[in-house]
């Protein structure tokens, strides 16, 4: 090639007789494509991820353009969080400083079926917004559970995988459901403790738990591990015989906020340094240490709408500063398979939700 | 031969070559994983904001000063192909966080920083206008990257086959003198 300095220096742009160079650029690029697809997951195809997470609720439950992936029956609320100062104590967070703050948030059954029927065994959650005058947002996710089954996405995952319809009979096979806890004792252990305790017979009575740990940091930068809860005000009632309507834990809830506004305490159980902050599915000892931080007021429900809580994700790694994620692998794949979820959803056709009785009237402002 | 770009300009092109590879990157490894997607997407917005950043700088560099001529002797098609390229680099970076800021804000996620810092939204809450902010944001990243894969190619064949001393121009520690 040493010709080519030589040469007329219009000669310099022509490829001919280059190969050798071409060759080594088309290899460079190549491999510069080949590591970014590496990067991407598309060497691994079928690699677990947040979409095959969002396809197999879809296997199981169908598509129901328009709603979330799972969660799918749901009603809106809002209402407001006032804030004894309390956390303060362990976080920095405008959240915890003494004041009342505007709430919004979501009840929901779990669940990919926005039509399911309501049953005394239904799995409730409740997910809140909180904004704070900063213009920070924090969003939790909580169920009534008292632990989580499963001890990361991967056990999650195989789980979901077992309650497909075997195609021969239509049916989940038990065997595989049966195999799947044989091999992951945790979770039949968590869902032990889930059955041994009785289900409140609605919305408004149920306690919900954030059950992942996070960490409170406080203004100089302590980290502490907790898990939330919302405690009903309302005085627990255990489940009898449901009546005869398909919607009655929502028609419920509806015509209780309609009587009053219904209130949660905001507790905060502080883990001690013995306590797993990365596995769900084991409850902490009863005598740790429970910081009450302010209660939470819903004094209005309406339907899913534009705009409202049907059109936000409660992503739960929504944080303020003063929270941050534990070390629990169930907090980063949960906020990837929402963002998945809520991107589908969101440029879909909306149907009506099934809960759509109109806004019920604000019992009395904040 | 080209005069070479001033040293602080050419320092600024390789900063930014190296925090745009690293964010196409992530934005590549973190759709498709679990258990890095709360790490790697809370280092795509600030990363992504601070690129807006310096691509409006470089945009004002390459505005009010003079870049070193292209070689006298590159044909008419290869001087097309290099601006083109260029002003197409400079739309994409501009193009790509601004629409993953829009996109955060239509989807009414907070728009967080680092900590407390966080940006205000430049658009309404709309599931509407997210549903197509958010595969648009895909489909430019990947453009960015056809563009990208077009300038390296570019840059080694100036370096190994044209050898007209564009490539040594950007370069920094090459063994052209600075002028």
């Amino acid at each position: 090639m040493s010709d080519n300095e030589s040469s007329h220096p219009k000669n310099r742009y022509s490829f001919a007789g280059k190969l050798r160079p071409l060759a080594g650029i088309g290899v460079a690029l190549g491999l510069v494509v080949a590591g970014y697809a590496w990067a991407g997951g598309f060497l691994a195809p079928g690699h677990l991820s947040q979409t095959l997470i969002v396809d197999t609720f879809q296997d199981i439950n169908g598509v129901h353009p328009g709603f979330r992936r799972n969660h799918a029956k749901g009603v809106c609320m809002t209402g407001w969080f006032d804030s004894n100062g309390n956390g303060s104590r362990l976080s920095r967070a405008q959240i915890f400083q003494p004041g009342r703050f505007p709430v919004y948030g979501r009840f929901a059954l779990a669940g990919g079926m926005p039509m399911a029927t309501d049953t005394p065994a239904s799995i409730r959650s409740l997910a809140v917004n909180f904004s704070t005058p900063n213009g920070e947002d924090w969003r939790i996710g909580t169920l009534d559970l008292p632990v989580f089954p499963f001890q990361d996405p991967q056990a999650f995952a195989a789980q979901l995988r077992t309650t497909l319809p075997d195609p021969a009979t239509g049916k989940p096979d038990q065997a595989r459901i049966d195999a799947f806890f044989a091999g992951n004792p945790a979770s039949a252990k968590a869902i032990g403790i889930i059955k041994s305790r009785p289900f409140s017979s609605g919305f408004a009575n149920a306690s919900y738990n954030g059950l992942n740990a996070f960490l409170a940091i406080d203004d100089k930068n302590v980290a502490t591990p907790v898990r939330w809860s919302l405690v009903a005000a309302d005085p627990f009632e255990a489940e009898t015989t449901p009546p005869n309507d398909p919607n009655y834990l929502f028609d419920t809830l509806i015509a209780r906020v309609q009587e009053a506004p219904v209130e949660w305490r905001l507790v905060l159980t502080v883990g001690e340094p013995e306590d797993a902050t990365d596995d769900a599915t084991i409850p902490w000892p009863a005598e740790r240490t429970r910081i009450d931080t302010g209660t939470l007021t819903v004094n209005a429900i309406e339907p899913e709408a534009p705009g409202n809580c049907r059109d936000i994700n409660f992503d739960p790694l929504v944080l303020p500063d003063g929270i941050e994620a534990s070390d629990d692998p169930l907090l980063s794949a949960r906020s990837a398979t929402y963002s998945v979820s809520f991107t589908r959803r969101a440029g879909e056709h909306k149907n009506p939700s099934e809960i759509e009785l109109g806004t019920t009237r604000p019992a009395k402002g904040p | 031969m080209p005069e070479t770009f001033p040293l602080l300009w050419r320092l600024l092109h390789w900063l930014m070559a190296a925090m745009i590879l690293a964010m196409l990157a992530i934005g590549i490894s973190m759709v498709a994983s679990l258990s890095n997607y709360h790490a790697l997407v809370n280092v795509h917005r600030p990363l992504g904001i601070l690129i807006l950043v310096l691509v409006a700088i470089r945009l004002l560099i390459r505005i009010f000063s003079k870049s070193p001529p292209l070689p006298r002797h590159m044909p008419r098609h290869l001087r097309f192909a290099a601006h083109a390229s260029h002003w197409i680099l400079y739309g994409l970076l501009f193009a790509l966080p601004l629409v993953g800021w829009a996109m955060l804000s239509a989807a009414g996620y907070p728009i967080v920083l680092y900590g407390p810092l966080h940006l205000p939204a430049i658009l309404p809450h709309s599931d509407q206008l997210y549903a197509l902010l958010r595969p648009l944001h895909t489909a430019l990243a990947f453009a960015l990257f056809a563009v990208f894969l077009a300038h390296f190619g570019a840059a080694l064949a100036h370096r190994f086959i044209f050898r007209d001393g564009v490539f040594e121009s950007m370069a920094i520690g090459s063994r052209r003198k600075d002028r």
